[in-house]
């Protein structure tokens, strides 16, 4: 029942489409758009322009999480840097970054290193709050009782703060595989010459408004696949918590 | 087992937060596998005395030994069950139990998780137990380190009347074969005197009364003997906090202020 809408909704956009009702420069219908991805596969320009958009995800999730994540860890172990960093760190979070890609065109051009640093510069604060947020927020009735029972600095770490702050690290790397979609949409879109947002811009000069919507869905697919990893990686790694918990186990 | 009770003497025991003097001038002595109670009305200063005694906090003054030995923050002998049971979510029961015994005592720890009843739970995670279930988990953990102290903070307080009963005789029984010396915080006087050698009142920062419980184990809580001792020290405690209710009461809160 849930799907009886989206499919009328585009039953009645391929009608309207096919009709001439709707002029196929501003929105082609949905066999013409399925047409244009299949066009743009069998010349080989869509993989590469996924992967080259992949990699610049991946690379710049993979700098700007690695490093927001080793600091929040830093952060929340230790008060001397969490009073030494955590302040400057809040404060560059209200710049927005992507206010400083003008700055990063110019530092970088319009190559890759302008994508990476965006992407990892955007993903960096929902990782390091989450993380920093969630080693601060474990039990410090739990850490004693760590410490009654014979654990050293390393075992509490490993035992304890590290998988009691891991809810909110998965919540901050969700996120920031959010944001990181929508920098690099934002990015590719204004300074490129590869990537999904060069094959839409470069579709916008030839009026091919089917590789145009096509290439909106295919940032709405991704998306939507780094949310499911996400999702997974909860599953997986958050069995023992009562909140994704799914069914009852055992008895 | 190895493991035999401790003898713990405190000596001339204070603990102060900030300017507020919550335990002053504490004397006790505990007998090597003795089982002692920990009475008083709350807050005043139970908690803190079992958390000097564990090494989790610092005495302002006054000395704590074990065995003799002056005892200078956490003892590895010295375990602690808190009212809350504290057990890592993440870990299944098995290694909640087995926590601190370095990964390879996991016999042990099935051993012992059988003697609280839940050998069949091992690889269930801690949400899927109840909250008694849990207690008894946090009772294995601390039991399969064999301590030597073992020190009890309400650890039954949030449990219902049945259970607690239960629980209650698990670890009089574990007790007797294990031979660890037991210090139990409680609010419960029946509880007290149903598991213990002797019960302690605490009052005004120091021990104030200090009842020895001569009745045979296993101890019938329907006998006269047990119903008048639990009088008897209900009687004592309250006489305690009669004096500031009945001046709270007649004194009026505008004229309280003044004064
Ligand atoms: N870390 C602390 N900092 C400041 N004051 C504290 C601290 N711990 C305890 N206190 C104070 O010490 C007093 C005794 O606390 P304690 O927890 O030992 O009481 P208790 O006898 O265990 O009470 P209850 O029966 O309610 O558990 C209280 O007034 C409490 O406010
Ligand atoms: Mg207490």
């Amino acid at each position: 029942m849930a799907w009886l809408v989206p499919v009328a909704l585009l039953v009645l956009w391929q009608w309207t489409a096919q009709s001439g009702f709707l002029a196929s420069r501003i929105l082609p219908a949905p066999l013409a758009v399925i047409e244009a991805a299949f066009d743009l596969a069998r010349k080989g320009e869509l993989l590469q322009h996924i992967g080259v958009s992949f990699a610049r995800a991946v690379c710049g999730f993979l700098v700007g999480g690695g490093i927001a994540f080793a600091l929040g860890l830093l952060n929340g172990v230790s008060r001397t840097s969490e009073t030494l960093l955590d302040t400057t760190v809040q404060m560059i979070r209200n710049i927005p970054h992507l206010a400083l890609i003008p700055l990063v065109i110019l530092w970088f051009g319009i190559g890759e290193e302008a994508k990476v640093f965006l992407v990892a510069l955007g993903v960096f604060f929902p990782i390091y709050i989450n993380t920093y947020h969630g080693m601060r927020t474990v039990d410090p009735g739990v850490i004693e009782m760590g410490r009654v029972y014979g654990l050293g600095p390393a075992a509490l770490f490993w035992q304890i703060l590290l998988p009691g702050a891991l809810p909110s690290i998965l919540i901050g790397v969700r996120f920031a595989l959010g944001v990181m979609w929508l920098t690099l949409i934002v990015a590719e879109t204004i300074a490129s010459d590869a990537g999904i947002g060069y094959m839409a811009m470069n579709a916008r000069e030839f009026m091919q408004t089917d590789v145009v919507v096509f290439s909106v869905l295919l940032y709405a697919l991704l998306g939507k696949l780094a949310d499911a990893t996400a999702r997974l990686a909860e599953r997986r790694w958050l069995q023992w918590h009562p909140n994704y918990a799914h069914g009852r186990e055992g008895a | 087992m190895t493991a035999a009770g401790v003898r713990l003497e405190i000596t001339d025991l204070g603990k102060r937060f900030g300017s507020r003097m919550v335990l002053g001038g504490v004397n006790l002595k505990v007998e090597a596998g003795e089982f002692v109670a920990v009475i008083g009305r709350s807050g005043c200063g139970k908690s803190t005395l079992l958390r000097l005694v564990a090494g989790l906090e610092q005495p302002t003054m006054g000395r704590i030994y074990l065995d003799g030995r002056l005892s200078r923050g956490l003892d590895p002998t010295v375990k602690v069950m808190f009212q809350d049971e504290r057990l890592l979510m993440w870990k299944r029961v098995l290694d909640n139990v087995a926590l601190g015994l370095g990964g390879k005592d996991r016999e042990r720890a099935q051993r012992v998780l059988a003697q609280v009843g839940l050998a069949e739970r091992a690889g269930d995670w801690p949400r899927m137990l109840s909250g008694g279930q849990r207690q008894r988990v946090a009772l294995a953990r601390a039991l399969v380190n064999q301590p030597r102290l073992l020190l009890l903070d309400e650890p039954l307080g949030a449990l219902d009347a049945l259970t607690r009963l239960e629980m209650q005789r698990l670890i009089e029984q574990l007790w007797q074969v294990n031979g660890f010396t037991a210090l139990l915080v409680t609010h419960d006087v029946q509880e007290a005197v149903a598991l213990c050698d002797r019960v302690v009142l605490i009052e005004q920062g120091r021990p104030s009364l200090d009842m020895p419980v001569n009745l045979p184990r296993p101890r019938v809580r329907s006998s006269p003997h047990f119903a008048a001792l639990v009088g008897e020290i209900l009687e004592r405690v309250m006489s305690g906090t009669e004096a500031p209710l009945k001046s709270g009461r007649t004194v009026p809160a505008s004229g309280r202020e003044t004064t």
